[in-house]
């Protein structure tokens, strides 16, 4: 089994949803970042004064989730099911395939470092 | 620098000390009665025309960036009690002490000589020392007025020397050509709470200051937004409030003049609160919040010079002209010209100031206030001349005389900030504080990899990992 890092950008309104879904799939942790990104997406124009200003970096939400017993494809499927509205602006999944892990409650390295013992 | 600080000292140290020495021997004024209604009335006022400068700094330090609210904050704070100070021990006295020439009250309040509970004339129906506190607030919040133009990027002993040098030099000489019996006055001049003392003076000196000190690093490249809207708000609304005193507190009486100040100037600033807003809403398609507190402060800088002079109806026009013009003013001229006048202090009040004065010369009219004069809708152009003359005097003082401070105190001190500190903002740097817990929407470190009109260009750690 390898270890695989599985970073999904997307809409902030979709993270509770996300959220449950991969709970759902018992992927056990995940770290959430507040993120500004561009793509195909324009973002807006906002006006001070009569000054008009363009922002081009939309807020989106990054979640990173390591996962090794888990499916990859499990992952991706449930993540592009929660994710997708059709629009311009849904985010992107970006997959990488890591070296090691470590838990530093137990030193614990590998797979072990990522398994819920509970499970 | 510390030689000029210990010699500033002394010289306060010794005016307080020798001025009740030097000036014991003058007769007390006549005593005449004392209304207690006026009195209230005008004491209250002060109190509310005090509560506009926090107001300000609350409206101008939700406009800056995160990293400089403090040290917009801090100027306008700062003010209110320098200028209270400098007030009491000369600034009243260069105003309202007995007339030299037309061009200067004499030394005879020094420290408030001879300034006390009994009225300063005859025809006058409250204590002296309450119209001295009155106008000691329209001292205090004429240069805070002034902190606008040169937000973000002043050092702040440049900024202190400069506030000290130009209420003393600019603004007292100015508020005696105008109310203190001074050349303007006798000219006939109608400026009912400040059109050109207050509005034009710190305006104009802004824009100065301004194009002076050059534009903030990073203007027209970097997007530079107003990091709190809902303070600039509760700003606004505490300038309107305490203009309640500024304007109908002028009337030093609590009378129908009053009254009339008081609906006028609501008047002005309802009117150009909506002319903004619309206008802004035709122009860019959205009625912005910024535009409606702007339009607000716009319509009370135009109503200033004329609220006891017009009516209620012509209140209507100066409100919604002066939202109309003022929004110009900041939106156009500003782009145009190119200059950082980073909070429009200029723009509003100064143009706003200028229509005012001008405005007061077309509706003023004696019906409203017996002691002032017809305007030009009102059968007497002259009127208008007359303001003009005024507009114009304001105007070269306060160009004349900002530029020669700023050139004198840069021969001795730093007045801009280095690179460093405007990149690192002016709170830590000037301060030693920050406004906010350091946090990751509010800190702005990541708003600053927004570009400026420019959607192809910008490269951010999300979008390089595609």
């Amino acid at each position: 089994m390898s270890i695989t890092k599985i970073e999904i950008i997307t809409r902030p309104e979709k993270l509770e949803e996300l959220k449950e879904a991969m709970n759902a799939i018992a992927v056990a942790g995940m770290t959430v970042t507040q993120v500004y990104g561009c793509g195909l997406q324009k973002g807006h124009k906002e006006i001070y004064r009569g000054k008009e200003v363009a922002i081009n970096l939309v807020p989106k939400v990054k979640v990173e989730i390591v996962i090794c017993e888990v499916p990859v494809e499990k992952v991706l499927e449930t993540a592009k099911r929660v994710c997708r509205t059709g629009n311009v602006g849904d985010g992107k999944i970006f997959v990488y395939s890591l070296d090691n892990a470590v838990r530093i409650r137990t030193g614990e390295e590998g797979e072990s470092a990522i398994i819920d013992p509970k499970s | 620098m510390k030689k000029f600080w210990s010699i500033l000292g002394l010289c306060l140290m010794l005016v307080v000390l020798l001025a009740p020495v030097a000036l014991a021997d003058d007769a007390p004024p006549a005593p005449a009665a004392i209304d207690t209604g006026d009195t209230a009335f005008v004491l209250v006022s002060a109190a509310l025309v005090m509560l506009m400068t926090p107001g300000l700094a609350f409206f101008y330090g939700g406009m800056v960036r995160t990293k400089n609210v403090l040290s917009v904050i801090m100027q306008s704070f700062f003010i209110v009690a320098l200028i209270s100070v400098q007030w009491v021990l000369w600034g009243y006295t260069l105003s309202f002490g007995t007339d030299i020439n037309g061009l200067i009250g004499g030394l005879n309040y020094l420290g408030l000589t001879g300034v006390g509970a009994d009225p300063m004339s005859s025809t006058s129906t409250i204590p002296h020392l309450a119209f001295m506190i009155f106008q000691a607030m329209f001292a205090v919040i004429t240069p805070a007025l002034i902190t606008g133009a040169f937000a973000e990027r002043m050092k702040f002993p440049a900024f202190v020397v400069f506030t000290l040098i130009w209420a003393t030099i600019i603004y007292d000489p100015v508020a005696h050509w105008v109310w203190g019996g001074g050349w303007l006055a006798t000219l006939g001049v109608l400026d009912f709470a400040g059109g050109t003392v207050v509005h034009i003076l710190s305006g104009v000196s802004g824009l100065v200051i301004a194009l002076m000190l050059g534009k903030r690093k990073g203007h027209g490249s970097e997007i530079m937004l107003p990091h709190h809207l809902p303070m600039t708000v509760l700003g606004a609304s505490l300038l309107w409030f305490g203009w309640f005193g500024f304007n109908a507190g002028s009337a030093l009486g609590a009378n129908g003049l009053a009254a009339n100040a008081f609906v006028t100037t609501n008047t002005a600033a309802a009117a150009a609160t909506l002319s903004w807003v619309v206008t802004e809403w035709l122009h860019h398609g959205k009625p912005t919040v910024l535009g409606a507190a702007s339009g607000a402060v716009a319509g009370l800088v135009a109503i200033t010079p004329a609220a006891g002079f017009v009516a209620p109806l012509p209140s209507v026009i100066i409100g919604l002209l002066g939202g109309i013009i003022c929004y110009f003013a900041v939106s156009f001229v500003k782009a145009k010209v190119g200059y950082d006048d980073a909070l429009d202090a200029f723009g509003v009040h100064g143009v706003g100031g200028t229509w005012g004065a001008l405005a007061t010369g077309l509706f003023a009219s004696k019906e409203i206030n017996s002691a002032g004069f017809d305007g030009l809708f009102f059968g007497n152009p002259q009127q208008l001349g007359i303001q003009f003359i005024g507009v114009i005097a304001s105007w070269a003082v306060a160009i004349i005389g900002t530029y020669l401070i700023i050139k004198v105190i840069g021969l001795f001190m730093k007045i801009r900030v280095d690179d460093d500190q405007e990149s690192n903002g002016l709170d830590i740097t000037e301060h030693g504080e920050r406004s906010y817990a350091q946090d990751f929407q509010a800190g702005s470190p990541i708003l600053h990899h927004v570009s400026l009109s420019q959607p192809s260009s910008v490269t951010t750690p999300v979008s390089s990992n595609s």
